[in-house]
């Protein structure tokens, strides 16, 4: 008789195991986003739709068109390259000095964008950067059409400083997973250079590069520090509206504005996480870890 | 498995087409200090199959991927059907290659992967899919045409790259340890079906193994490789019967060193004059090697010969043979009798061993001991 | 891979390296080279930007609260992290992936939208708990969640914790023990790995202590930066710099430990 009340207090201690965890998370990670899906509907009177409406807002509508593209051009740019860098240091030895540097440097880099990336690119392009000073006593002159660094322009540069550490970071295992035999059974085969990344190591990598391109693309949409440190508090990408909001002396209205233009956010990036999703499955089915 | 097809495809195989001799001329290959090939001279004839032989580090993968074209020669010709290959890249050198293990795409189904070179080719989709298709069918995995890499066992996947290797009709297969990977079942199933295609196809093979009962069942001559030169190189029959050197001789089946002293052309071990493979070696003390089925036992009397009494200390039952481990006092000694023979002398019996009168060698470096 | 190939792959690696190396270090160079100028452009380079740091007492309070909450949160998410996702391994496996999409949905969303969410949340704090700014630490122990969480299961999925805890139970030992005596010295490199992590992100926060409107280091250098452009970015050359080394540690650090531990078992 004892039996059944003994085993459900075992099955309820185990449980108790995991509810810190989850009582952290529920404060902490739930009721944030409940916070910011509620916000995003209530109004001064009771719940509206009157948030999203403003959505629809030239500035706004602009400032996702810009968010959009400064986040498609810097992955993109980022994406390219980063895997490049990661192709260069993956055919190198794997316990190579150069590997871990350049690891140890992809870290700090992607990690550790915003304000002082925003300040290094000031110190070397800026109005009195090293190599603007530098070129003028050479008789070059860097901004012949007027400064770009404080723009949308200069922004999307210094996306592409910490979007490439990211790729490397990112794609790396996924060029780990190519096998030295499937080169050398193209080979074999008959298969040149030409051949072999064209057949065999592109459609390989194809998943796991368009993967890492969307997790740049996220990553750039949310980025917020950088934009702050580099742009006037304005506005012209989405991040900045939310802090305009939040900022702003007018109260409520703006924090559920500010809910509202979150609420984009996480649409736009919760659409690309599930296609990350679901190319990383198809790139792990054959790259092995 | 499914069913073996049986049916000669050597019509199919571009006819007239003859089977190439491949040479490998003072062949050298060095990785910075180390000499991982050291002057190799092998001539493999037309439609034979030569098998490498010999421990992890002693040159024969290396040998085979200069054959293959993945690895430039530091000195030396890799000679194909006449033509000296030597600076040629892999894709030009007309060899189908199968590895030890994930070479196949994982991104292609079994027939895509046999296609594949074909495809390089520029054969038409049609006629790739009938040659695939006749491959498959060779390796007996045509049910298994739409299925990819992950969904193929390990024997089904080396079968996979064999018919992908013979695809394109190469002048010389290669193989680089594909049994290695798989399963002791397995491996001897698909050592009998590679000999199989090879023979039905005829074409002159290079198979590198570390393990010498695979090299000596397949190969029509073997090759002992040590530190990247050949020690021995002969029918297998010969490299066991007849090592030339005592690595060989340790190597390629089991040996028992026992100690003795040659004189005029034989070697007295133990109160037994033994016949030596090379009859000119000089005089003076040596150590014999004597193959454990050389050795028969019978049961001990009182007059028996002292040094060849002993006592059976452990059995293995091994199927068909047992081995028995006799102590003679101041050495051991491996038996390898019928089963039914050993019942006889179990553990713990006295016996009495006598050496039968095969050619042996001797070494004169180590001590005699344990096998 | 022949020699030809070999010869091609090492010029292709030259220009790739030799040429992000330069897009990199460039930015890099020149903040040091900003930070050391003197007043005026034909002053000698000075180190004043870095000294005087010390003598900011704004600057060392946000200094020593961003390295507080730094050790705060490494060690909050070892505590809270590691036991849960020992417990969840050994005894709740169903949860094991609940628990995974947990830790990985901060990558989704992002920090700019859960400062909307956090600042309710720290309104009441605020009046109820603590205005100090080390309260940030609740916030940032979320933002690490999927950095600490891959690389603790990483070291837990290299060490067999199920057989490892069952040998220690038999022989008597409390759920206690085998977590903290028998599993965790055997991740000890997944550990450090995950408290770097966590000092390398706590560090170069900017985002939800920006929104909330307290003053740590990214914010402090911020605001520096209005004003005085150089010394702000001596300051961020200076966290740009220990947070690298600090990395480069933890790779040579991870593969010390490892090779004394014997590294993985082999199967």
């Amino acid at each position: 008789m004892r039996r059944p009340l003994g085993g459900r207090l075992r099955i309820s201690t185990t449980w108790l195991g995991a509810a810190p965890f989850l009582a952290y998370t529920g404060l902490f990670l739930a009721l944030p986003t409940v916070l910011v899906a509620v916000g995003a509907f209530s109004g001064p009177h009771g719940p509206t739709l009157a948030n999203l409406a403003q959505l629809s807002q030239p500035y706004v509508v602009s400032a996702f068109v810009n968010s959009l593209v400064l986040s498609a051009v810097s992955s993109g740019v980022g994406a390219v390259v980063g895997a490049v860098l990661a192709y260069a240091v993956a055919t190198g030895s794997p316990d190579g000095i150069m590997r871990r540097l350049v690891t140890a440097l992809c870290g700090v880099l992607s990690q550790f964008g915003g304000v002082t990336l925003a300040f290094a690119f000031i110190a070397t392009i800026g109005t009195e950067g090293f190599i603007v000073i530098w070129l003028q006593q050479h008789g070059i002159t860097f901004y012949p059409n007027g400064v770009w660094l404080f723009s949308l322009t200069g922004l999307t540069l210094i996306y592409v400083y910490f979007q490439i550490p990211l790729m490397v970071i990112v794609f790396m295992p996924a060029l780990d997973g190519i096998r030295p035999q499937w080169r050398e059974a193209t080979e074999t085969l008959g298969g040149a250079t030409w051949h072999y990344w064209r057949h065999v190591a592109g459609p390989l990598l194809l998943p796991a590069f368009l993967g890492a391109w969307l997790l740049l693309f996220a990553n750039a949409f949310s980025a917020y520090a950088t934009a702050a440190a580099l742009l006037d508090i304005g506005g012209v990408i989405v991040p900045l509206q939310i802090s305009r909001a939040l900022s702003s002396e007018v109260g409520l209205n703006q924090a559920s504005f500010a809910a509202a233009l979150a609420l984009g956010m996480v649409v736009v990036v919760a659409i690309i996480t599930v296609l990350y999703a679901r190319l990383q499955r198809r790139s792990a089915r054959w790259l092995p870890r | 498995m499914g069913a073996l097809d049986t049916r000669p495809i050597g019509a199919s195989w571009g006819g007239s087409r003859s089977a190439a001799e491949v040479r490998l001329e003072d062949l050298r290959r060095i990785y910075g200090s180390t000499t991982a090939l050291d002057g190799l001279n092998i001539t493999i004839h037309a439609g034979e199959l030569v098998a490498l032989l010999g421990p992890s580090g002693c040159g024969k993968t290396t040998a085979l991927r200069l054959v293959a074209g993945l690895e430039d020669a530091d000195g030396g010709q890799v000679v194909i059907d006449g033509r000296d290959v030597t600076h040629l890249p892999a894709s030009r050198r007309d060899t189908g290659m199968v590895f030890q293990a994930y070479s196949l795409f994982p991104h292609m189904t079994a027939q895509e992967n046999v296609g594949f070179g074909l495809r390089m080719r520029k054969v038409g989709q049609a006629e790739r899919r009938q040659r695939a298709g006749e491959m498959l069918e060779l390796v007996g995995l045509s049910t298994q045409a739409d299925r990819y890499a992950h969904q193929l066992s390990g024997g089904q996947q080396q079968r996979v790259a064999l018919a992908r290797a013979l695809a394109i009709r190469p002048s010389v297969l290669l193989l680089d340890e594909p049994l290695s990977a798989l399963d002791a079942r397995v491996r001897s199933q698909l050592r009998d079906e590679i000999r199989r295609v090879q023979r039905e196809v005829g074409i002159t093979t290079l198979f590198v193994t570390h393990d010498q009962e695979e090299a000596l069942a397949i190969a029509d001559r073997v090759g002992v490789m040590r530190a990247g030169r050949l020690e021995q190189m002969g029918p297998p029959t010969a490299i066991y019967s007849r090592p030339a050197t005592p690595f060989v001789a340790e190597f390629v089946g089991l040996t028992n060193r026992l100690a003795g002293v040659v004189n005029g052309g034989a070697v007295d071990v133990r109160g037994v004059r033994l016949p030596l493979i090379a009859t000119d070696t000089p005089d003076g003390p040596a150590v014999a090697l004597v193959r454990p089925e050389a050795v028969s036992l019978a049961p001990a009397t009182e007059s028996s010969n002292g040094l060849l009494s002993g006592t059976v200390i452990a059995v293995s039952f091994l199927g068909a043979v047992s081995r028995l481990t006799v102590d003679l006092g101041d050495t051991t000694v491996l038996v390898q009798i019928p089963t039914a023979d050993a019942t006889a002398h179990p553990g713990g019996s006295r016996v009495r061993i006598a050496l039968r009168q095969d050619p042996v060698l001797i070494t004169r470096d180590g001590s005699p001991g344990k096998p | 891979m022949n020699r030809h190939r070999r010869r091609r792959l090492a010029a292709f690696k030259t220009v790739v390296y030799v040429v992000l190396g330069l897009f990199f270090l460039l930015p890099i160079a020149a903040m040091v080279e900003f930070a050391t100028r003197g007043v005026g452009l034909t002053s000698p380079r000075t180190l004043v930007a870095f000294t005087s740091i010390g003598s900011d007492p704004e600057l060392v309070d946000a200094i020593t609260a961003s390295l507080e909450l730094a050790v705060i949160t490494s060690v909050g998410m070892l505590a809270l992290l590691l036991p849960t996702m020992i417990w969840v391994r050994l005894r709740l496996p169903r949860m094991a992936r609940p628990v995974e999409l947990l830790c990985l949905t901060p990558l989704t969303i992002p920090a700019i939208v859960l400062v909307v969410g956090f600042a309710p949340i720290y309104n009441w704090i605020e009046i109820n708990v603590s205005d100090s700014i080390l309260t940030l630490a609740f916030a940032y122990l979320i933002l690490v969640l999927p950095y600490c969480y891959r690389a603790l299961d990483a070291g837990l999925s290299a060490v067999d914790i199920r057989t490892l805890s069952e040998a220690a139970r038999s022989l008597g030992a409390s759920w206690g023990t085998v977590m903290w005596r028998v599993i965790v010295p055997n991740m000890s490199s997944a550990v450090s790995n995950a408290c770097l992590l966590c000092v390398a992100v706590v560090l170069g926060e900017f985002t939800v202590a920006n929104l909330l409107n307290f003053e740590n280091l990214q914010v402090a250098i911020s605001i520096l930066g209005t004003g005085n452009a150089r010394d702000s970015i001596a300051l961020a050359v200076l966290s740009l710099v220990f947070v690298f080394f600090f990395l480069l540690v933890l790779s040579f650090l991870g593969r010390a430990l490892s090779r004394r531990r014997g590294g993985r078992a082999r199967a």
